[in-house]
């Protein structure tokens, strides 16, 4: 027995290494978790990109369920996340509100132009004020708010058809399941 | 004769004057390789620069997350900085501006987490790990106190099997 002991040792060691790398598949280590989670959104009343002197708020969108997607044109993981905003945004069911964040507006429509806009309104928040009242650090991050204004799921990163059809397909069919 | 003394004389003088401008640029250096990453606020007066800087200092930059606020050049520290300013300005204090902060990016941004249920493990974890190995250490010098005195203190006999468990 005591000479199995090193390698019970090894083994627990392997194990817990093991378990360390599987965690960090499954995990974004640098996702920071939202405390914002099933809590009203914060309020806010940005400008649109395309007619800046309109504005949109909170209570604007109130009614209806909408994917808030958090974008930029100097954002690399944007462009990643993009096509699948474009292919798969139309079968979510819910309304895509653009969230253009700390950005130049001819760069960002240059960016729309070139990509293709998924979204059926594009707010912008060039001083990036109100992205703090988010808890956005970076883009993409998309938020899932429904009728009342309460955040229901938050995804930091780009969507991908994995995170869709796992995560928000999900939180989407809850929230139509609680609205009949 | 009198030319040379005054020379003499005047000599120590430039190297002095060299050694002062040396001090001088490398003290212009060192505040500019510490004020790197912050733009230049403007602060009502040095003790409210100096709270600014200790308050920085203890929060973490969500984006580069192994760099303080005050370190991070990220475009969020950047803005996040501003807003403590901001905020200082309104007179708020440091509870108020982490309380801020936590309420829209956790416990996350303290680099000193409060003790809750989710932290135990961070906080006694070590603790635990100390003890566990201390309980091994211990029974293995039990083990080995309970083995037959060996009065000679040369190569031990073939008691010991090469266990040393």
């Amino acid at each position: 027995m005591s000479r199995l002991l090193p390698f019970i040792g090894f083994m627990l060691l392997a194990a817990l290494f093991g378990f360390g790398i599987w965690w960090n598949t499954q995990h974004d280590p640098n996702a920071i978790p939202t405390p914002l989670l099933d809590k009203p959104a914060p309020a806010f009343n940005l400008p649109k990109l395309y007619e800046p002197t309109q504005t949109v708020s909170k209570a604007d969108l109130l009614g209806k369920p909408y994917l808030l997607n958090v974008f930029a044109s100097w954002c690399i993981e944007c462009g990643v996340e993009h096509p699948v905003l474009q292919a798969e945004g139309p079968t979510l069911g819910v309304q895509l509100v653009g969230y253009n964040y700390k950005d130049a507006p001819t760069d960002a429509k240059r960016w729309l132009a070139e990509h293709g806009s998924p979204y059926a309104v594009v707010i912008a928040d060039e001083p990036g004020h109100t992205a703090i009242d988010f808890g956005v650090y970076g883009a993409p991050e998309s938020f899932l708010i429904d009728a009342q204004g309460v955040i229901r799921y938050k995804h930091i990163g780009p969507l991908t058809p994995d995170v869709m059809a796992k995560e928000l397909k999900p939180a989407i069919a809850a929230l139509r399941k609680e609205t009949p | 004769m009198s030319e040379r003394a005054r020379a003499s004389r005047l000599k120590p003088l430039p190297q002095g004057y060299l050694l002062r401008l040396l001090l001088v640029i490398l003290c212009a250096f060192a505040s500019f390789a510490h004020a790197q990453a912050i733009e230049p606020m403007p602060f009502a007066n040095h003790a409210q620069e100096l709270r600014f800087q200790q308050l920085t200092h203890q929060l973490r930059c969500p984006m580069c997350q192994n760099e303080t606020l005050a370190d991070s050049n990220a475009p969020i520290a950047r803005d996040l900085r501003n807003q403590i300013f901001q905020m200082m300005q309104q007179g708020k204090s440091d509870d108020e501006i982490k309380q801020y902060l936590v309420a829209r990016y956790s416990d996350f941004v303290l680099y000193d987490p409060p003790l809750t249920r989710g932290t135990w493990l961070l906080w006694f974890g070590p603790l635990l790990i100390l003890l566990g190995g201390g309980g091994v250490v211990l029974v293995a010098v039990r083990k080995r106190g309970r083995m037959p005195a060996n009065g000679s203190p040369g190569p031990r006999p073939s008691i010991d099997n090469g266990d040393d468990w």
